[in-house]
């Protein structure tokens, strides 16, 4: 009894986090990328969920389908945010992509609750969980879906990132722009790419939890950015293993945390934070120095 | 094969190049001499379309090349070395390799070009699964070259090779970079080292406050009383 209460808290605390940890891996990208934090990812993630939202309700098309149509939404729209707001400041101060961005989030907000008014959206009932049984333990096909579309996602990055040349142009980027540069590569063309990958996986992360919580609203992106945005900093910002393993923990520490403490369930997100700012701050899995050769 | 005519470049409102010009043939090696703060890795930089030029013209065989972005300029065959060698530090040795090699989708010929390093620099060979920031100083200026050739420039500009490195092992890379220049590859070396610098080149440019002050054949500078007194130390 007790160890099925146990199970399943496990796999609501992954199934949260990897969710947290696809949102994580949006920022760290871009902030391995550019050492900017994209606070307009809330909003990629949002519109992913609503894309989704509306491939299953006005076109009535399948899960996968709205999947890929919501990852699509919100690479195209990474894309557009980074070409319009931030491109056009790389040279200024660090702070004015950083004020850009924040005014690109309140935008999106104000205009998804023009679009689609401030009260939440449902999912139709057909995507509701069935309950799997695997002898001893229950697990719920959506939680389940959720798990291995993450894994599957995270598993993609990592060969995108470590096996093909875009890939590798990613890193070189990331280590250093003037001499990637050097070697022949597009860095602008990389970094469009690299907030393609980052929004889609955000995108991604909307369908996902839109479907899970069965619903969306225009202000959803604000908890779970915030805490993909803690999961980052947890892993060590910049550092994409990092980002999923923050986002696990996180998952597990919020929904074990609630389990004593319900009503402060999201504080648990920012205890982390200050704990992770006070004691480590380069995260758990960052670079301990910065190497400048 | 490579002009550069009264090139002017700004960092913000200061004038870093005042008025550069000079002028390399094909298969020469040319040096550009000078102090630190002098100007020299600007002037790579203007090449490279690193920096911006704000006015002057750079012409690289015969083609108009100022303002183009930095991978056009790579990819129409000049490569450069940077100032502390600024090998990626967290890849390995065979990925610094490849990534010179990133505009070149021939994956037996980069092969080739990479076995060719590796006669010019058998060590890359050898610690080729290792983490380039883990090599030796020496080691990171061979994979520095070793890359840079990985793209096949005909002008291969070289950005103080000599610095930080003990005098064996300058002396090491000077002679292969006279070997890479014998096997055909026009260079534009830049250096403090001035003497490490004229021994080899043909001919040479004194660079003082982001001006020409003088130019002449490598032999010429090498026995000039000035030059002596002001790069030589003697
Ligand atoms: N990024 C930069 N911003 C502002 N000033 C710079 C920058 N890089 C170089 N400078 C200035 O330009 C001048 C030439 O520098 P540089 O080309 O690096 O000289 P050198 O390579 O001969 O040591 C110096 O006065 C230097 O301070
Ligand atoms: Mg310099």
């Amino acid at each position: 009894m007790f160890f099925q209460q146990f199970f399943a808290q496990v796999m609501n605390g992954l199934t949260l986090g990897s969710t947290y940890a696809l949102i994580a891996l949006g920022y760290t990208m871009v902030y391995g990328i550019l050492e900017l934090i994209n606070f307009a990812h809330s909003e990629i993630y949002m519109t992913g969920a609503f894309v989704g939202l509306i491939m299953v309700t006005v076109y009535k098309l399948p899960f996968a389908a709205a999947l890929l149509a919501g990852m699509a939404g919100s690479c195209i729209l990474g894309v557009i945010i980074e070409k319009i707001a931030y491109r056009p400041l790389r040279k200024a101060t660090r702070i004015a992509p950083l004020i850009s961005a924040i005014g690109v989030s309140i935008f999106l907000q104000n205009a998804a609750l023009l679009v689609f008014g401030p009260q939440a959206r449902a999912f139709p009932a057909n995507f509701s969980a069935a309950a799997l049984n695997f002898g001893f333990v229950q697990i719920s096909s959506l939680q389940l879906l959720i798990l291995v579309i993450s894994v599957l996602l995270m598993i993609g990055l990592h060969l995108l990132i470590h096996r093909t040349k875009i890939g590798q142009a990613m890193r070189a980027t990331a280590q250093d722009k003037e001499t990637a540069q050097l070697m022949g590569i597009r860095i602008d063309r990389v970094i469009s790419f690299t907030f393609a990958i980052g929004s889609a996986l955000g995108g991604a992360a909307g369908v996902l939890v839109g479907v899970y919580f069965n619903s969306a609203d225009p202000m959803m992106g604000f908890f779970p950015g915030l805490k993909g945005f803690v999961a980052a900093v947890l892993g060590g910002i910049g550092n994409i293993p990092g980002a999923m393993v923050g986002g696990l923990i996180l998952g597990l520490a919020e929904v074990f945390g609630a389990v004593y403490m319900s009503q402060y369930k999201d504080a648990i997100a920012f205890a982390v934070l200050i704990l992770i700012l006070l004691f480590k701050p380069t995260g758990l899995m960052g670079r301990r120095i910065q190497e400048k050769v | 094969m490579l002009k550069l005519e009264n090139v002017v470049t700004h960092y913000g409102n200061i004038q870093a190049l005042k008025g550069i010009s000079l002028e390399i043939s094909r298969g020469e090696i040319a040096t550009v001499i000078g102090a630190n703060g002098a100007g020299k890795t600007t002037t790579l930089k203007a090449i490279c379309g690193l920096v911006g030029v704000t006015s002057g013209k750079i012409f690289f065989e015969e083609k108009d090349i100022t303002g183009k972005p930095t991978p056009d300029i790579v990819s129409s065959g000049i490569a450069m070395v940077p100032e502390g060698r600024r090998i990626f530090p967290r890849m390995s040795v065979l990925e610094n390799l490849q990534l010179g090699a990133y505009l070149n989708n021939d994956k037996n010929d980069v092969r080739k070009d990479m076995e060719r390093v590796f006669e010019l620099f058998p060590i890359l060979k050898q610690r080729l699964k290792q983490v380039a920031g883990t090599l030796s100083g020496g080691e990171q200026q061979m994979l520095a070259i070793g890359r840079a050739l990985m793209a096949k420039p005909r002008l291969l500009l070289l950005d103080e090779p000599s610095m930080g490195l003990a005098p064996m092992i300058v002396s090491s890379i000077f002679d292969i970079i006279t070997e890479i220049n014998q096997s055909g590859t026009t260079i534009l070396l830049v250096e403090q080292n001035a003497q490490m610098a004229l021994s080899i080149a043909h001919k040479g440019y004194v660079l003082e406050t982001g001006r020409i002050v003088m130019e002449d054949t490598a032999e010429n500078l090498l026995h000039n009383e000035q030059v002596k007194k002001a790069y030589l130390g003697e």
